[in-house]
């Protein structure tokens, strides 16, 4: 048993630092020219130097809260709404339509549109954010309402329970792991079209600091500041994934199978 | 398809199982599932085998086809040790739904086995068909299995491992699943076929009754650590019926027999508190 | 109200309020009068000029090419290395840091990169990052089907010798394919928004490029036309994809409808 736990560990550890070596080595014998593909040590130490500033962290936070606000406001309107349409067969088919017309715009595509109205600012940052997250979670909670065991909402009614009272008890539980599970797929959403509006509008964030670098040809802070992002990104995922693993523990789905 | 039966020395059985065990683990959290499992079947023969719910029964049978390797001891078919599932042998699961691919006809299911065996095109084809005819289910060959009842599905894996030619037939409470209207309709297929392709079989249940239906011979197991408590010897007449069989006294006297074993099997040794001599 | 009531208010509302939304918005631009957002009318008409078929083969077509291939391979990369990643937990405990980094990372990070890196921004430049991340989801899914399947189906078959190429190529991939399909199709709504990004980024041909250009010149119309005209096409795509799909896993549907879970 020791042993196997060990082995877990130890596994994925070697993977990354046989990657990492393989990257220096890339570097450091010429395959790849240095100016294309800095050495890894140049990029961690350039990594290391640019987290000691503080315009580093300040573009940081920027990003972190572009993607919350985003995912926030997302929340704020998809869950609502997706449980009004979730219970009402007949709102969802009357708006079955357009959410299949405005769901697979690429939110992308928006920001020329951006650029004209709201401008190469926060706002245009928050409204791509949260057009982007708007959807998954929409789709997500009406499934999860509609979902709900007619079985457990036809017990409730017959021991009198009022309707309001039925989706505070019996539906939204019932549907809390998918609004978690299209909040894990929104944040993964909001976190790309943040950075996406400060990359290409130059709006303050990680993105920013990207398209800068990039302009300049600081090669060595590019990949520098990619690293950092990747990172932020597992950050959230793992935070994510861990909220949505607590919240789907009673569901069957996570149960082990009993022997 | 020719009887499988040609071919053999009839001086060396067809299954030999010697002092098989199977143990789980190491140390003082070990599982002895099997402990010490001795028999031999000869070729022709059908034996059953019976024994308390959780007995390693279909551990057991998954050592034999070569599916498990054991901890101790061999298999030996025809003289030859089992290390991988052998080519004479083929196994007939109790979850016929899980063990039929959803996604081809029941014709390309029982086909599956044959895919990779040097034999023409036609020649497979052939097998198939006569396959399904022996089970009943030619005009089903291009439906899917989960458009059939469970009992056809149950036919189903029957004929893919009757298209395999095999010259023995393991089966794993291939009728657990399955209703007791229709399981009295494919116990006797599975006699039919017997008697029209002279396979030997051997055939693992927790059902009495049809245990002694079915069989030549019984082998009864005991608990864990699994070891052959009895050979029963069946000499029911053939060929068998679900009515007169079953009224003859001779069956109710050696189903009362398994029953008692089986029974005295279901109390865990620990909370015996009688005397060794007793029970 | 009874059923059928029920049933036709219903359908009327499907009809009704696509219209209304429509009319609505065609109402207020009249009454905005304002130049940013153009009448949609204006903008069908000019939607039409230019893509039905004008413009077509200059910026539709290399932009549906750069989708086609780069999910194409990535498509291809997901089951081939999902494959071996589901059946042996030991690459797959190499892997996943790998997977999981790569996953995470917002794919615009890498799109400089992958300028620098390739010295280039041209059709391999679009379709390698294209390509890379749309791998992921259909890689996940794979390896999560080929996990999930059930281990009787592999049993049976070890049981009547079935070689190990055919357990993977009659077994182990139509059992995963309802999973890997799942990932494709996510794959490919992430392959239309690769190639918005990457040809906005930097580009000299394409939809997003015309995105682009339009607003730098500001051809307000031509721009709305464009938005409409990506929109259509993740329409349309997913929608050939949603199709072929039906055909591929009709047996599957068949199967869950008939096995209570």
């Amino acid at each position: 048993m020791q042993a196997r736990k060990a082995l877990d560990y130890s596994i994925p550890l070697l993977s990354v630092a046989a990657a990492l070596g393989l990257w220096e080595l890339v570097s450091q014998t010429g395959t790849i020219v240095e100016r294309d593909l800095p050495a890894m040590s140049t990029t961690v130490s350039e990594l290391w130097t640019l987290v000691q500033t503080s315009s580093f962290w300040i573009a940081f936070g920027q990003t972190v809260r572009g993607w919350a606000i985003g995912l926030g406001l997302a929340a704020a309107l998809a869950i609502p709404i997706g449980i009004a349409l979730g219970s009402s067969p007949l709102a969802a088919a009357a708006f079955r339509v357009p959410i299949e017309f405005l769901r697979p715009i690429p939110s992308a595509a928006l920001i020329p549109l951006l650029f004209l109205t709201l401008g190469t600012n926060i706002r245009s940052e928050i409204f791509l954010a949260t057009f982007g997250a708007f959807w998954p979670l929409l789709v997500q909670t009406m499934y999860g309402v509609r979902d709900v065991d007619p079985l457990a909402v036809d017990t409730a009614r017959s021991f009198g329970v009022g309707p309001l009272e039925r989706l505070y008890r019996i539906t939204l539980p019932s549907a809390v792991p998918y609004i978690v599970t299209g909040a894990r797929i929104s944040s993964t959403v909001a976190l790309i079209l943040a950075f996406t509006a400060e990359l290409f509008m130059g709006i303050p964030g990680l993105g920013q600091k990207v398209n800068f670098a990039e302009s300049f040809g600081l090669n060595e802070q590019l990949y520098a500041l990619a690293l950092a992002t990747g990172f932020l990104g597992v950050a959230i995922h793992f935070a994510v994934t861990r909220v949505e693993r607590w919240a789907l523990r009673w569901h069957p789905s996570q149960r082990e199978a009993v022997a | 398809m020719a009887p499988r039966l040609a071919g053999g020395d009839p001086a060396i059985a067809m299954l030999e199982i010697r002092h098989l065990t199977k143990t789980y683990g190491t140390g003082e959290t070990a599982t002895h599932a099997i402990g010490d499992v001795s028999f031999t079947i000869e070729a022709g023969e059908f034996v059953c085998v019976v024994g308390p719910s959780g007995c390693g029964k279909t551990t057991l049978l998954k050592c034999i086809a070569g599916l498990l390797r054991p901890s101790g001891g061999e298999v030996l078919l025809r003289g030859r040790r089992v290390v991988e599932p052998p080519e004479e042998m083929a196994l007939v699961f109790q979850e016929y739904s899980r063990s039929l691919m959803p996604w081809a006809s029941v014709r390309n299911n029982v086909l599956l086995p044959l895919r990779h065996k040097p034999l023409s095109k036609r020649e497979r084809m052939s097998l198939v068909e006569e396959a399904l005819g022996a089970v009943g289910l030619v005009r089903f060959m291009d439906r899917y299995p989960w458009q059939l009842s469970g009992g056809m599905q149950q036919r189903v894996a029957i004929a893919r491992a009757l298209a395999y030619q095999p010259s023995i037939l393991l089966m794993d409470e291939p009728f657990a699943s399955v209703d007791a209207q229709t399981r009295g309709d494919l116990e006797d297929l599975v006699l039919r076929v017997r008697e029209e392709f002279n396979i030997t079989i051997l055939f693992v249940t927790h059902d009495i009754d049809e245990s002694v239906y079915l069989s030549d011979r019984i082998v009864v197991l005991t608990h864990a650590p699994t070891e052959v408590k009895e050979l029963i010897k069946v000499d029911l007449p053939r060929p068998r019926d679900q009515i007169e069989t079953k009224e003859l006294t001779e069956f109710a006297h050696l189903r009362a027999h398994v029953y008692r074993l089986i029974k005295r099997e279901q109390v865990p040794a620990e909370t015996l508190t009688s005397s060794p001599a007793t029970g | 109200m009874s059923a059928r009531t029920y049933r036709i208010t219903k359908v009327a509302a499907e009809v009704a309020v696509p219209i209304l939304i429509l009319v609505g918005w065609q109402l207020w631009t009249i009454s905005a009068d304002d130049p940013k957002f153009p009448k949609p009318t204006t903008i069908l008409d000019k939607f039409q000029e230019l893509w039905l078929f004008a413009q077509f083969g200059t910026h539709v077509v290399p932009s549906l090419e750069r989708i086609g291939l780069g999910f194409a391979i990535a498509v291809l990369a997901g089951v081939a290395l999902g494959v071996p990643l589901g059946l042996s937990s030991v690459a797959r405990k190499a892997a996943m840091p790998h997977i999981e980094y790569w996953r995470a990372i917002p794919p615009p990070a890498l799109l400089p990169i992958s300028i620098v890196l390739l010295h280039s921004i041209g059709n391999v430049q679009k379709v390698s990052f294209i390509a890379f991340f749309c791998l992921f989801p259909v890689l996940l899914n794979t390896i999560d089907g080929v996990r999930g399947i059930e281990p009787t189906l592999i049993e049976t078959a070890r049981s009547y010798g079935v070689p190990w190429h055919e357990r993977i190529a009659r077994i182990v991939l139509p059992a995963a394919l309802p999973q890997i399909v799942a990932g494709m199709r996510n794959s490919l709504a992430l392959a239309v928004i690769m190639m918005v990004l990457s040809e906005y980024f930097s580009s000299t041909s394409g939809v997003g490029y015309v995105l682009l250009i339009s607003k730098n010149t500001f051809q307000l119309v031509p721009m709305w036309a464009a938005i409409l005209l990506i929109g259509v096409l993740g329409y349309v795509l997913n929608l050939l994809f949603i199709l072929a799909e039906r055909r591929v896993l009709a047996w599957h549907r068949g199967w869950r409808a008939a096995t209570p879970q």
